[in-house]
């Protein structure tokens, strides 16, 4: 942990001669505390709807307590409060570090962006239990809350932009780019899958401008590149700084970084169709969104290449940093998971997957292995520095959480394959007098069994992020081990 | 412009020369097994752009070399599962019920096509086995509300009932509270005397009044010993098996504002021998007359 103090107490230790830049540190501290506190309500959201799946009487005949409701509070409090706040919260802290620049914009934009996110992610989930719902996954908000949003991520973009725009490095660090790239098109896929008519001023019910099959290509546009930039290139972003930081070891190569930099940004962007296989959108259509699909398999693996090989030569932290462990397997994660895509995206592989289970299993490799692991290991990294303390409370509770979540994901994705592949059999199996041997309810009674096993890998992973939780309020209560910085910085800041 | 090129000496690759907060990047080469991976997906997508549709163009799309389409390939799939079916099917659409049960093979194929139908489409609301809940008459017990015979079940399930279809089966319980027909305490007496029929045994004064009031207003469609009328539908009420519940309040409900259910027309859905098959299958549940 001696590179965290280095990083963490004295961020130009490096190099002595130049002014010292006091960084906004307390916006990502706020981030930080949000990112847990949604990790906990994401998590015990999609506990409690895995078991009203295995259980549909715990839906309690309550409207505000239904599934449908319930389940976009989990993906959105996963996705954006939980892995936004992250992303928010690392970006800001990697971005003034890597520039040796304060924050563009000053205290005041900084905690506008902490505070209108935060009320976008409450809003949004009040929004769906009261039953308002644009009904397009990912993008369930309705208009009134899509456009302050909107006034969010372009101060979000102006904070992040103005600071590197204000860097004292010559260069820009790779973590940025990807960084600048996800905020960047989020904007834009934001703007595209929103554009809705409102059907009063004071209603919050909207009609999107598309309809039919050009409204579900719009929608899978957005809801692809959503996994690729807010869930793949923002948090290749975070790898990029914590992984070799906390390694202490030089980024495995640049010349890679690049080219799957750029062949992924391009890659992604038309992989969306693959999701709308076998349906009303023409074959052509399908066909290029499963061939750039396949075609973005090795821009996938070069973050991959880069996380891992990255520790060569400091494998042996493994062992002493569990922090460091999260970030490493949720570099394998990503590996699984971006191969995982491709194959599925193939059209008669897809003809068995798509609609079964094997979907929710796979993004959940993604979302919990890769996303929530990676985040982790950032956390655990960051804590000790923001909070000035030499270390964490237990480097012991953290080896727990490691492996209680790992048995969780392990947990649940075999089961979702189990069951997915078993319901994609069931469906399409005939009798020898040609009519489907199984009733659907049929393959519902048959996946039961794995929807228990899913909720038990869910519950385990909960836990593990409560052991977190414990953990990091420890640290923050043990002594500090450094003098702290004066607090809030309306002091004399060079570089201002 | 780089600053300080280092040597690593763990690899013995050399640094880009840049720093950012302590953290270099390595001049290394792209992995030769990534690359060429990579050229080998580009090779494939564009063999598959070849072959299957693709490019759009001004005028269309570029339809591929091997003629693919997604709607050819289903009405292929559709067209060869109903040949499977045919020879059997195509005789249980035209044989009447009695020569169809005498042929074993013939009623083989039905109750697979039935059982699956069932399942699929009616099960849902009339339960697994036609066990039935709470306004979805349970097939299996043999209380029919329009007839249990074969060619009833299938004319019910061809045209539904309150379907809206100009064959279905209509009826309609006036609302004796709900329009005033009836007051409050005689919809109680009369509840109470329709309870006495399937074996609440009560005496005395509201029992006489209610058989009174049921003998007026309800002897015409549910028959004088409450027996049932299968002519308009009206269900048996000297029978625990009651659509929307046999005790005292629901009885008072249904007396006051009458509940209703409606049954889709599935001619428009399923075939006529597809319709025989479920009317075999629900006809072998327990209840077929």
């Amino acid at each position: 942990m001696s590179d965290l103090a280095i990083g963490g107490v004295m961020p130009v230790a490096h190099a002595p001669a130049r002014t010292a830049v006091v960084y906004n540190e307390a916006v990502v501290r706020k981030f930080t505390i949000a990112a847990m506190f949604w990790a906990v309500v994401a998590f015990l959201v999609g506990v409690v709807i895995a078991a009203q799946l295995a259980w549909p009487q715990l839906n309690l005949g309550l409207s505000f307590t239904n599934f449908g409701r319930l389940r976009p509070v989990h993906t959105s409090a996963a996705i954006f409060a939980f892995g936004g706040s992250a992303l928010f919260g690392t970006s800001l802290y990697v971005v003034q570090r890597t520039c040796r620049a304060r924050l563009f914009g000053g205290e005041a934009l900084a905690n506008f962006l902490f505070w209108g996110y935060q009320f976008f992610i409450v809003m949004a989930a009040l929004s769906y239990v009261m039953g308002f719902s644009q009904g397009q996954e990912y993008a369930e908000p309705e208009w009134h809350l899509d456009l302050w949003l909107t006034v969010v991520w372009v101060l979000y973009a102006v904070v992040f932009i103005g600071t590197l725009l204000k860097r004292e490095e010559p260069h820009i660090y790779v973590a940025n780019w990807f960084y600048l790239a996800f905020i960047l098109t989020v904007a834009i896929l934001h703007l595209g899958n929103n554009v809705a008519l409102p059907v009063s001023i004071y209603t919050a019910k909207s009609y999107n401008f598309a309809s039919g099959v050009q409204n579900a290509m719009i929608q899978w546009w957005y809801g692809h590149n959503a996994v690729g930039f807010f869930l793949t290139a923002g948090f290749l972003g975070m790898m990029y700084y914590f992984i070799p930081k906390a390694a202490g070891r030089p980024v495995y190569s640049y010349r890679l970084s690049i080219v799957h930099f750029w062949s992924l940004i391009f890659m992604y962007m038309w992989a969306g169709p693959h999701h709308l296989h076998w349906t009303a959108l023409p074959d052509w259509t399908q066909t290029l969104g499963m061939a750039f699909s396949v075609m973005l398999w090795m821009p996938s693996w070069g973050g991959m290449i880069n996380g891992i090989m990255t520790l060569s030569g400091a494998w042996d932290k493994l062992r002493t940093d569990p922090g460091l462990r999260f970030s490493v397997t949720a570099v394998g994660f990503y590996g699984m998971s971006t191969f995982e895509g491709p194959v599925m995206s193939i059209r008669d592989v897809n003809s068995l997957s798509h609609y079964t289970d094997w979907g929710i299993g796979h993004v959940h490799s993604g979302a919990l292995g890769w996303v929530a692991f990676i985040s982790f290991g950032a956390i655990y990294y960051l804590v000790p520095v923001l909070w000035k303390r030499e270390r964490l409370y237990s480097t012991r509770l953290v080896s727990w959480h490691y492996w209680v979540a790992t048995l969780g994901i392990v947990f649940y994705i075999t089961s979702m394959w189990v069951a997915g592949i078993m319901q994609g059999l069931m469906w399409r199996a005939y009798d020898q007098f040609g009519f489907l041997q199984y009733s659907f309810a049929e393959s519902v009674n048959a996946v039961h069994p794995y929807y228990v096993i899913r909720l038990i890998g869910g519950v385990f992973f909960l836990s593990g992020a409560l052991i977190m939780v414990y953990n990091l309020i420890q640290t923050v209560r043990s002594p500090s081990t450094a003098r702290r910085e004066a607090l809030p910085a309306g002091v004399a800041v060079a570089g201002e | 412009m780089p600053t300080k090129i280092e040597k690593d000496s763990v690899t013995g690759h050399t640094t880009t020369g840049h720093e950012w907060d302590g953290l270099k990047e390595l001049n290394r080469p792209l992995p030769k097994w990534w690359l060429y991976t990579m050229y080998a997906t580009i090779v494939w997508a564009a063999v598959w752009f070849v072959l299957y549709p693709s490019w759009p163009g001004v005028n269309g799309y570029f339809r591929g070399t091997l003629g693919y389409s997604q709607r050819d390939k289903v009405e292929a799939d559709v067209a060869a599962v109903a040949k499977q079916r045919a020879g059997a099917m195509d005789k249980i659409a035209a044989l009447p019920f009695d020569e169809i049960r005498k042929d074993p093979q013939l009623m083989a194929m039905a109750e697979t096509a039935g059982r699956i139908t069932f399942a699929n489409n009616c099960q849902p609301c009339h339960g697994a086995g036609g066990g039935g809940n709470p306004g979805y008459p349970a097939l299996a017990a043999g209380n029919w509300l329009w007839g249990g015979t074969l060619p009833e079940i299938q004319q019910t399930i061809t045209y539904g009932i309150r379907s809206g279809d100009a064959d279905a089966r209509n009826s309609q319980m006036p609302r004796f509270g709900a329009d005033g027909v009836l007051k409050p305490d005689e919809i109680q007496q009369v509840a109470t005397y329709v309870a006495t029929l399937y074996g609440k045994p009560e005496t005395g004064k509201a029992v006489e009044a209610g058989k009174q009031i049921f003998a007026e207003n309800c002897a015409v469609c549910h028959g004088d010993a409450g027996q049932g009328n299968r002519e308009m539908g009206a269900p048996k009420l000297a029978a625990r098996t009651h659509l929307y519940g046999d005790d005292l309040a629901a009885i008072v409900a249904q007396v006051t504002n009458p509940k209703m259910g409606v049954m889709p027309a599935w001619h428009t859905r399923l075939d006529t021998a597809t319709i025989k098959s479920l009317a075999i299958y629900v006809h072998s549940l327990g209840g077929g007359e």
